[in-house]
């Protein structure tokens, strides 16, 4: 700004920036798309009706499938939520309502946020030690506890935002009505609030549904299918490490699929929970 | 405003008693679960902590400075894994940051309206593919690339330097440290973009009405103003860059010992984990694999802690404009 530069400097300056910049959202793009149709294409080759059915076959046989870590991996994710939703809700709820001004909704919300990005594989140390090492097993309780553990963060930061967004309004008329705090939250708030706390909750589960470092000490893996969570317990993603770290050029062409797999439901999650988002911002 | 209704007992009173204790039994309820969340991060500390007490006992401070990683003879010491992390995540930054800026800049200036919210979400499905995909595509498609033709062709021109000396194994650091960079661009990018469009549109403008053009507006404007948002963007990538497990394992070739090479593997505290902790047969040796994990802990602590203060007064600031 102190001396005048020329203006046509200025303006080639000017068109260098933009050009850089527009080569670097290209350059996200095309990975975006390198990256996706690798896995499809890759992929591809090892869906068939036998992955989705069959249990996995050892390496050099024929067919075989990832039947039990697909279900594994859903179980863990389910159970993962069912503690951490109620948990995360809870206590996003408190920040929300009662924490505005207090030292322990501040002191909170700051943990919430740098649990969230957190190491999720000292996550699963953690679990470990907790879980694992005193019962002397792995299993998929563990696993399930591990993410849930990455979930609550999550959780409860975004049930905050969308609980804020509720007007004061409906808050008013709800307690005018003289209804007692914890029935306008769960017959009033909460429903306002639901569209955006589900794709609070879509999220989260997308994100854990593709977590594995947590996994490795807690769940671990199995080639059979699971009689109860106290047991280790097959999964996607540990399959899909093992299986791309072995020799065997088959398991390889099954990591492919499991990845395949693992990436199109998380991305139809996200997608599927944006555009929930936008459906709501626009009513 | 709306919070304060059920906090201050005074707009409650009138009703029955009954209804105002309830309240307060549900504040309380709530206030467990927040209390839950202090409880689990305390407790994942004083647990590593006390779990990597026969480590801490033996080997000290010592622990931080040693390269040796020998179960045989039970000496263990984590200066080769976290000179591995460092490495990969300064060469993560390295190419993340000039091109999530890039990326950020595109979405919230350049771009016509039109394709922003498009690209934009297919920014975020980037940040949204799981760890584990990215080190897959790195082992199974970067790598090949890496030995047969880029790193070849630097080794031709840098060659002489020791960091770029060595065979083109394709897996190792550099490798790693690109596959990391591809992980948090998107991260990085898309922050950096809320922060550039929380510059209040009315300072932009008088700037453009002076006859400046999108450049000086973004450096002169936009960056001054968002400063303390972008370093805490570039933060949160650092945070999730060191702790970042499975896109690393696949690629840094896990080899125990120095380099001065780029080019060669080596290990990171999060890959030792990964591959080691389930072997662990004795106590020193899990000690010392958790004492790893506490490190790691402790730096992201810090770097996230740093991260979350700087986007907090970002905000601040940005309600205040």
């Amino acid at each position: 700004m102190a001396q005048m530069q020329s203006k046509s400097r200025r303006v080639n300056t000017n068109r260098m920036i933009i050009a850089v910049s527009t080569l670097a959202a290209l350059f996200g793009l095309v990975m975006l798309v390198w990256i996706l149709s690798d896995v499809a294409i890759k992929g591809m080759g090892a869906i068939n009706w036998a992955f989705f059915t069959e249990l996995p076959a050892p390496p050099g046989e024929e067919g075989g499938g990832l039947a039990n870590a697909i279900v594994g991996t859903l179980i863990l994710t389910v159970v993962a939520a069912v503690i951490a939703i109620p948990f995360g809700v809870m206590a996003g709820t408190y920040l929300a309502e009662f924490g505005s001004t207090t030292k322990l909704g501040a002191a909170t919300r700051y943990v919430a946020d740098i649990l969230v990005s957190a190491p999720s594989i000292v996550i699963g140390m953690f679990v470990y030690l907790v879980v694992v090492a005193p019962s002397g097993n792995f299993s998929g309780m563990a696993g399930a506890i591990a993410l849930a553990i990455i979930m609550i963060p999550v959780v409860t930061r975004t049930t905050e935002e969308m609980l804020r967004l509720v007007s004061k309004e409906m808050r008013e008329a709800a307690l005018a009505l003289g209804a007692p705090y914890y029935k306008m939250m769960f017959g009033v708030i909460y429903r306002a609030a639901a569209t955006g706390m589900m794709t609070g909750i879509m999220l989260a589960v997308a994100r854990v549904s593709g977590e594995t470092a947590p996994l490795l000490f807690t769940a671990l893996n199995s080639p059979y299918w699971m009689e109860s969570l106290n047991e280790p317990m097959a999964n996607l993603t540990v399959t899909l490490f093992n299986y791309a770290m072995s020799p065997y050029e088959d398991w390889q062409t099954m990591a492919w699929g499991a990845a395949f797999v693992i990436t199109a439901a998380i991305l139809i999650l996200t997608v599927t929970s944006r555009l929930l988002l936008m459906k709501r911002k626009r009513t | 405003m709306a919070q304060s209704i059920g906090s201050t007992p005074g707009a409650a009173k009138k009703g029955l008693l009954g209804a105002l204790s309830g309240d307060q039994v549900f504040k309380g309820f709530t206030a467990c679960f927040a209390i839950g969340i202090l409880l689990l991060l305390g407790s994942m500390f004083i647990l590593l902590w006390q779990e990597s007490g026969p480590s801490i006992e033996k080997f000290g401070w010592g622990f931080l400075t040693s390269a040796q990683w020998n179960p045989v003879l039970e000496n263990y010491g984590a200066l080769v894994a976290i000179t591995g992390t460092l490495v990969t995540t300064a060469i993560a930054l390295a190419v993340a940051v000039p091109i999530s800026l890039g990326i950020a800049l595109f979405l919230a200036e350049i771009a016509p309206q039109s394709i922003r919210t498009p690209l934009g979400v297919a920014i975020e499905l980037l940040a949204a593919i799981p760890s584990i995909v990215y080190g897959m595509w790195g082992l199974f498609v970067l790598a090949p690339l890496m030995s047969d033709h880029v790193q070849p062709a630097i080794a031709s021109v840098f060659g002489f330097l020791p960091f770029f000396s060595g065979p083109p194994m394709g897996i190792g650091m550099f490798t790693a440290g690109l596959v990391l960079a591809l992980m948090i661009i998107p991260f990085i990018a898309s922050i950096t973009r809320d922060v550039f469009l929380m510059v209040p549109t009315t300072l932009k403008e008088s700037a453009y009405g002076l006859g400046c053009t999108t450049w000086e507006v973004v450096k002169d404007i936009m960056i001054p103003y968002g400063r303390k948002g972008i370093f805490g963007a570039v933060f949160l990538g650092l945070g999730r860059a060191l702790g970042e497990t499975m896109a690393i394992t696949f690629v840094i070739g896990n080899a125990h010992r120095l380099s001065l090479s780029l080019f060669a593997p080596g290990n990171s505290i999060a890959s030792i984990l990964a591959n080691e902790f389930t072997e662990a047969d004795t106590d020193i040796y899990l000690a010392s694999l958790v004492e790893l994990g506490l490190v790691l802990f402790a730096i992201t602590f810090v770097i996230i802690g740093l991260a979350q203060l700087w986007m907090r007064r970002m905000v601040g600031t940005g309600k205040k404009g």
